[in-house]
């Protein structure tokens, strides 16, 4: 048993660059699902969007890697508003399962073979990066004790944690604001601030809008990292994950989704890392390693269920700012 | 006193039945041997649904069915010497191997991943008109539609009842394939009788499902978004524990397997499918005389309608809520020996399967049983129809479109009313 691999992959990966992704995608639900109590299933969708805008814009069209940016973000806006006008005048749960049925139709186009050309089929699109990486000041990797990145993964790394600081100050400060507290009151009652003459309407597309658009640089970040989009990557699992991430750190709270994220990696790399161990080690031999893998779908999905039901405001969360109750 | 006994027992057997089933399955064995892998494609289209199977002389033998996109992959446990047969009964109509080339491959595999290639012919392929195809389409359409059917019954009735969106209805039908297939192919017990046993263990464990989760959250007063996540959660749970326990493989039930279809008029249709229909009509019947005629299925429909009201009229409404559970798993069971007997059995068949079975429950109306028969019906026949004009591979996508569009237009559902919308 190789303890001292097991720290160092579960401390680089908790704070890493999956993490980073992981918790964009929680902070752009947290306004969706905390703030204004939008059930989006479909955020795999958003990042998608973003990713899959930003890589055939360069290797497709052959422009500018900054020009895909905004590619991606004008496609996140026009799926937002897509999913929102049938939508958002209904009941919750409606909003739940057209998201989660629209994240499903972009992942079968994109992996379509009839449109293998554009998109790549279900290996996706590679190598379009090359720009972003152009820009890396970094000669060295980062090596900090047991956390080391290669050199590529640190300039990736540093952008990241920018970029989620860069939103949490953004998140933070609106929902301080008059507009934040609107949202907030659509959350808890919905009739009361129609009452008050605001366009209920209007503040969730907003909200709707923006949580996407947060999203999408976790697509953007997803898209650099590996050089590459594949389709299954944002499968349904994906956004089953973020909510976790989101519940686990506390919805409703800025800071919620980050902490969510370095927890929820810490505790799923330790698990697998562990338990690859003790089985390469013969320590575990009932189990083989794909079978690790699924050992820790299985915690996931069982740690959803328990912290929604024992603990729903999760670590940091306020119970009273949860919007549980389907109107 | 009693009822408690017979719920302990009923949990008893239920867990025997998953030790002794999944135990036996054939996942544990670690399949860490090279890969075989190809695509089956005519005129540049995937094909699905074409039969692989492979064999070895120390006694492995596995198969595939190929996906949307026509590709394949089988497991191999070791690296050796491996004959690789296609089943050309599977083959869609009108299209035929390469006349030169066989179905019969024999390929030494070693590591990694080996390509098998099985061209399809030129000029073989004879086109059928739009017309006979419309009407084989409307026949697979209806077929798909009657497993939706009986799926979206259970979902819709739990949700009228209880008001939960329960994502994890698909596992129930995955659970209805999978124990069809551990006690037809492991248990070597005829299909019918297997299908029979499958049923009884899911709605044992629908009943438990009930009793133990969601009745003690509904006492607890947790919100029906809560619920919701739960609900995610244990699908998440219940679908990898499956996967654990019995592979990625996508396996077929020993009996009735390759069967060939018979020509009736237009339409091409194996016998087995033509039975899959018939009970699943008789069932979806079974299931509305339940609801309009006998007293349960009348106090379910009040439990909809207004459960305080219905408590207060004398209704056990916990009863009826478990008995609702109880049908819906078996249904949804039913639905699972169905598509496995069509498709194969996977660990990911019921999931895949339910965004499918929410449009039809949202296109008929959330919470309503007739409407969810009905959308059901509509999304299969749409999906399959859709076929002639959008290639096959997206056929969900043009479903999943018209689900948007339905909410557009008439949010409430073709039988939905206006007040459950909000």
């Amino acid at each position: 048993m190789d303890w001292g691999n097991i720290i160092s992959q579960t401390l680089t990966q908790a704070i890493g660059i999956l993490a980073i992704i992981y918790c964009l995608a929680a902070i752009g639900l947290n306004v969706h699902f905390g703030y204004t109590g939008l059930l989006n299933f479909g955020q795999a969708g958003f990042l998608a969007v973003a990713a899959y805008g930003l890589a055939v814009t360069v290797s497709y069209l052959g422009a500018s890697l900054w020009l895909g940016v905004l590619v991606g973000l004008l496609g996140t806006v026009v799926l937002a508003l897509l999913l929102g006008l049938p939508t958002l005048r209904l009941r919750a749960d409606y909003l739940a399962i057209v998201t989660i049925a629209a994240a499903e139709i972009i992942r079968l186009l994109v992996r379509s073979v009839t449109f293998r050309e554009v998109f790549g089929g279900s290996d996706g699109i590679t190598r379009f990066a090359d720009e972003f990486y152009a820009l890396n000041p970094f000669t060295t990797g980062i090596a900090l004790g047991p956390i080391t990145f290669s050199k590529n993964d640190s300039w990736v790394f540093v952008v990241g944690w920018v970029v989620v600081a860069f939103w949490l100050l953004v998140v933070w400060s609106l929902m301080r604001s008059p507009w934040g507290r609107v949202l907030k009151g659509i959350r808890e009652d919905e009739d009361a601030v129609r009452s008050l003459g605001k366009n209920v309407y209007s503040y969730k597309m907003q909200a709707l809008i923006l949580g996407g658009v947060i999203g999408a640089f976790g697509g953007f970040i997803s898209a650099v990292y590996t050089q590459s989009v594949q389709p299954d990557t944002f499968s349904t699992d994906f956004t089953f994950f973020a909510y976790t991430i989101l519940i686990l750190g506390g919805a409703a709270r800025v800071f919620g989704p980050v902490v969510g994220a370095l927890v929820f990696w810490a505790l799923i790399v330790f698990v697998g890392e562990f338990l690859n161990e003790a089985v390469a080690n013969g320590v575990i031999t009932f189990i083989t390693s794909t079978q690790v893998g699924q050992i820790r779908f299985m915690l996931v999905g069982l740690g959803l269920m328990l912290l929604m039901i024992f603990r729903p405001q999760g670590i940091f969360g306020d119970r009273k700012e949860l919007a549980l109750d389907a109107r | 006193m009693r009822a408690r006994a017979a719920a302990l027992l009923a949990a008893l057997i239920a867990a025997t039945a998953l030790v002794v089933g999944l135990g036996a399955s054939p996942a544990a064995a670690a399949t860490s041997g090279p890969v075989l892998f190809g695509t089956i494609t005519s005129n540049d289209k995937g094909l699905e649904g074409v039969k692989i199977s492979a064999s070895n002389d120390s006694g492995f033998s596995g198969s595939a069915t190929t996906d949307a996109t026509g590709a394949w992959e089988i497991k191999t446990p070791k690296s050796g010497t491996y004959v690789v047969v296609l089943d050309e009964g599977t083959l869609p109509e009108g299209v035929a191997l390469a006349p030169d080339s066989g179905n019969t491959r024999t390929v030494n595999a070693f590591l990694g991943k080996v390509r098998i290639q099985f061209p399809t012919g030129d000029g073989v392929v004879e086109t059928t008109s739009k017309w006979a195809q419309a009407v084989q389409l409307t026949v697979d359409g209806l077929l798909l539609g009657l497993v939706l059917a009986l799926s979206a019954v259970g979902l819709s009735l739990i949700y009228g009842t209880t008001g939960l969106t329960n994502f994890a209805h698909g596992e129930l039908l995955t659970l209805g394939a999978v124990s069809t297939y551990v006690y037809n192919n492991l248990l070597h017990i005829p299909l019918v009788l297997a299908a029979a046993l499958a049923l009884i263990t899911c709605a044992v464990l629908g009943s438990i499902q009930d009793r133990v989760l969601w009745r003690k959250l509904r006492k607890r007063g947790t919100g029906l978004i809560a619920m919701l996540v739960v609900s995610i959660g244990l699908g998440i749970f219940l679908r990898y524990v499956i996967l654990f326990f019995f592979g990625g493989n996508t396996v077929q039930y020993a009996d009735y397997n390759g069967q060939a279809g018979i020509q009736i008029g237009l339409v091409s249709i194996t016998p087995k499918a033509m039975v899959g229909g018939i009970v699943a009509i008789v069932a979806i019947l079974l299931c509305v005389y339940w609801l309009l005629r006998t007293k349960m299925g009348k106090a379910s429909r009040a439990v909809s309608d207004n459960p305080a009201l219905a408590s207060a009229s004398g209704i056990d409404v916990e009863r009826v809520i478990n008995v609702v559970w109880i049908l819906g798993a078996t249904m949804a069971a039913l639905a699972g020996v169905l598509l496995g007997m069509t498709q194969g059995v996977n660990w990911f068949m019921g999931f895949q399967i339910l965004l499918l079975v929410f449009a039809g429950v949202t296109v008929g109306g959330l919470g309503t049983a007739f409407g969810a028969l009905i959308g059901s019906l509509l999304v299969g026949l749409l999906i399959n129809l859709s076929t002639l004009f959008v290639p096959p591979e997206l056929k969900s996508v043009g479903a999943l479109v018209i689900l948007i569009l339905v909410l557009i237009v008439r949010p409430q559902g073709l039988l939905g009313r206006r007040e459950r919308v909000g």
